[in-house]
């Protein structure tokens, strides 16, 4: 067949196309600009910073104390774990121990909420490919442990429940009530989502071969998470440096084979399963006791000692109203929260507010490896390949 | 109206063209998501969870705002996001209305730093705000029950 | 390893770049020429017993405003952690008021790549030979560099 004229003339051009940042499938207000020929992406410019709170500068304006609530608003779908990063933090840099049951609630709340989180990501990552009955089922699991928070801390999501020494409160007696049944429901309705996903001929074509990451190049660019354990580096903080209860129980870190898209399912899905085992194993090796510290410098008294004693109120309103002095001094200290490895390097002057607090976000440093990710894939598979990273943009722009 | 009462045969029923028109518009408020931070995840709580149910009120929560009556600001408004959010506004079609759901949308919150916007209602006007950090799904639920409330006492016919 | 070991270990290697060590909670960190960063980086992450290969974390502190502090205004951080050995490490430079500059390890590790222009954005220190110092978290068209301690919290 003989090319007609214009057919000749014609030249293929790179087409630059805006992707968010409101978009339903950047999972928040990301935007991507992206450079295609034809329908295959050449390349990315991930352009985050559209909810930029500004605050690490709010930190340095608050007290030790104050900074709980705004750890709550970093990664806001599992705050139980950014409650506990930062409180790791201050403790380790002030030498605080904590009572072994305030470890263990620790543990187990932190856990109840990489469950929460990986159920949004499952949902949502599901929903982005095309399977849109995985989100409502894992949305409707969500719910029971949303009532399981507000039972324990009153507040459905943003908890506010690590202390800097302890934790806010005991748990309720009717909430391990609650909590055992959940355990037992849990796994037969992650068999549910799994078996709607697993095999599917549409989901393994979406997934397989998509976004690899070869395990040297995950580390080079600083994976940490679910993120990187799909290729197969061995490196979850829980085991690496033991924090809160987690030397005291016994949990499986699951790996990857290839590093795609696929094997980062199977690896998230499987640690659900392992953060339900370490939620039993809280709940059965509880013991009674204490769930604040008896350091009294930092130990915050209970209500109805502030209520009758004079010394435990005057004592409260200091720390609630400029803390006590902290050591100066800088430390770093990460912790393993759902998206990977949550960094709070603090600098303290020796006052009650810190001088610097710098927190290293998983998701930003996840989504900095997304040009590498998604370069010589199709179009369609950008949004699977921002469903596998698990961008939170609350902790990611900060 | 009395007059006209139970005048015709069955299967007929009489009403003012505004209150027909504002039942209508009221019952399929289409939502357009503008989930911003952490609000958004009670958003998509509530539209998404069973136990919820936000299809009964007749939204139908939509990607694009040519198809939809109402914003949804849910969460922390930036000023880099700010333009957006007024883009996003203007590209809607009249009728529409806001709901500022969540105190930053409604103030600021506790980001009262350089970078957040104090308040939705400095960028585009709001019918109804949501109080709460963030709002229960309950909340969001009474928050559209009063935008309805609100669309009734509309008026479309003018002498 | 421990970590004072780490310490001595990069002192022996540089000895002219290394100006002392600063411990803190079992934490150590060690104080550093600007001109040896890429090379200690380097070192660190290529030795075979250290193999710091994953930059956790870089940032700068603004210490202007810092009670009985002498010396220059900001200061680089790199903390450091070997996926293989599991012991961590961090490196701290010293950089003068007047044109923050120091050179980039975003060559060494890729994830520094971004750490360093949100540094840029927030605290304006420069890194040269980077590939793409651009602001990451504030409009483009944004004026001044928040973190720094002149920069008001609220009403810019």
């Amino acid at each position: 067949m003989a090319v007609t004229e214009t057919e000749q003339k014609t030249v293929q051009k790179e087409l630059t196309l805006n992707m968010g940042p409101q978009h339903p499938s950047t999972h928040g207000v990301l935007r991507l600009v992206l450079d295609l020929q034809g329908e295959t992406v050449v390349g990315v410019d991930p352009r985050p910073g559209y909810l930029h709170r500004g605050i690490e500068k709010l930190m340095e304006y608050r007290t030790y104390h104050q900074i709980i609530p705004i750890t709550d608003r970093l990664e806001y779908i599992s705050c139980m774990n950014n409650n506990l990063g930062y409180v790791v933090a201050v403790e380790k840099l002030a030498s605080i121990s904590v009572p072994e049951r305030a470890q263990f609630i620790r543990t187990l709340t932190a856990e109840l909420g990489r469950l929460s989180a990986h159920l949004v990501w499952l949902g949502t990552h599901a929903l982005d490919i095309g399977a849109m009955t995985v989100c409502l089922y894992a949305l409707r699991e969500r719910e029971l442990l949303l009532d399981l928070f507000e039972m324990a801390t009153g507040a459905r999501q943003t908890v506010s429940y690590a202390r800097i020494g302890g934790v806010r409160n005991d748990l309720p007696r009717d909430f391990f009530d609650k909590c055992y049944e959940f355990v037992d429901l849990f796994p037969k309705r992650l068999t549910e989502y799994d078996t709607l996903i697993r095999e599917n001929r549409i989901w393994l074509r979406r997934t397989k071969g998509i976004g690899v990451m070869t395990a040297e190049d995950a580390v080079n660019y600083g994976l940490t998470g679910g993120t990187l354990r799909g290729s197969g580096v061995d490196y979850d903080l829980r085991k690496a440096e033991p924090y809160a209860a987690y030397d005291k129980v016994d949990f499986d870190v699951p790996l990857g084979k290839n590093g795609d898209v696929y094997d980062r399912y199977i690896v998230r899905l499987e640690e659900m399963r392992q953060s339900n085992r370490i939620i039993r194993q809280c709940l059965d090796k509880m013991q009674p006791g204490p769930v604040m510290t008896d350091d009294p410098r930092y130990a915050v008294p209970e209500k109805t000692q502030v209520m009758q004693n004079m010394e435990s109120l005057a004592h409260q309103f200091v720390l609630m109203s400029k803390w006590a002095p902290m050591p100066k001094g800088e430390v770093y200290s990460a912790t393993e929260a759902p998206k990977g490895e949550l960094g709070f390097y603090i600098v303290s002057d020796g006052s009650g507010k810190p001088y610097r607090i710098k927190i290293r976000a998983p998701s930003y440093v996840n989504l900095s490896a997304f040009p590498k990710m998604v370069t010589g894939h199709m179009m369609a598979d950008v949004v699977a390949c921002i469903g596998t990273i698990d961008i939170v943009l609350g902790e990611c722009d900060r | 109206m009395g007059v006209i009462q139970n005048q015709f045969p069955d299967g007929f029923i009489t009403t003012k063209i505004d209150g027909l028109i504002n039942w209508l518009r009221a019952s399929s408020i289409w939502p357009m998501t503008f989930g911003l931070a952490c609000c958004a995840i009670e958003m998509i709580q509530y539209y998404s969870a069973p136990q919820h149910d936000f299809d009964r009120f007749g939204t139908i929560p939509r990607a694009s705002p040519r198809q939809s009556d109402l914003l949804l600001v849910a969460g922390t408004l930036t000023k880099k996001m700010a333009p957006i959010l007024r883009r996003v506004y203007d590209q809607m079609p009249e009728p529409r209305y806001v709901i500022s759901m969540g105190s930053c949308a409604g103030s600021g919150g506790i980001f009262d730093t350089y970078s957040v916007v104090q308040g939705v209602d400095n960028i585009v006007p709001v019918d109804v705000y949501i109080p709460g950090c963030p709002p229960r799904p309950e909340a969001l639920m009474y928050g559209i029950m009063t935008l309805h409330e609100q669309i009734k006492k509309e008026k479309y016919i003018r002498k | 390893m421990d970590p004072v070991q780490i310490a001595k270990m990069i002192e022996e290697k540089f000895p002219d770049q290394v100006l002392g060590t600063v411990t803190h909670a079992g934490q150590v960190g060690v104080m550093l020429q600007k001109d040896g960063i890429v090379d200690v980086c380097q070192y660190l992450r290529d030795e075979p017993s250290l193999k710091m290969d994953h930059l956790a974390d870089l940032t700068a502190v603004d210490y202007s405003t810092y009670p009985d502090d002498e010396g220059p205004r900001f200061e680089a951080v790199y903390n450091m952690i070997s996926t293989v050995y599991r012991h961590r490490m961090r490196l701290k430079v010293r950089l003068p008021e007047e044109g923050p500059r120091i050179a980039s390890v975003s060559s060494v590790w890729q994830t520094a790549n971004w750490h360093e222009r949100e540094t840029y954005d927030l605290l304006g220190i420069v890194f040269d030979g980077h590939p793409d110092l651009r602001r990451i978290l504030m409009p483009e068209d944004w004026e001044g560099h928040p973190l720094r301690k002149e920069y008001p919290l609220k009403g810019y």
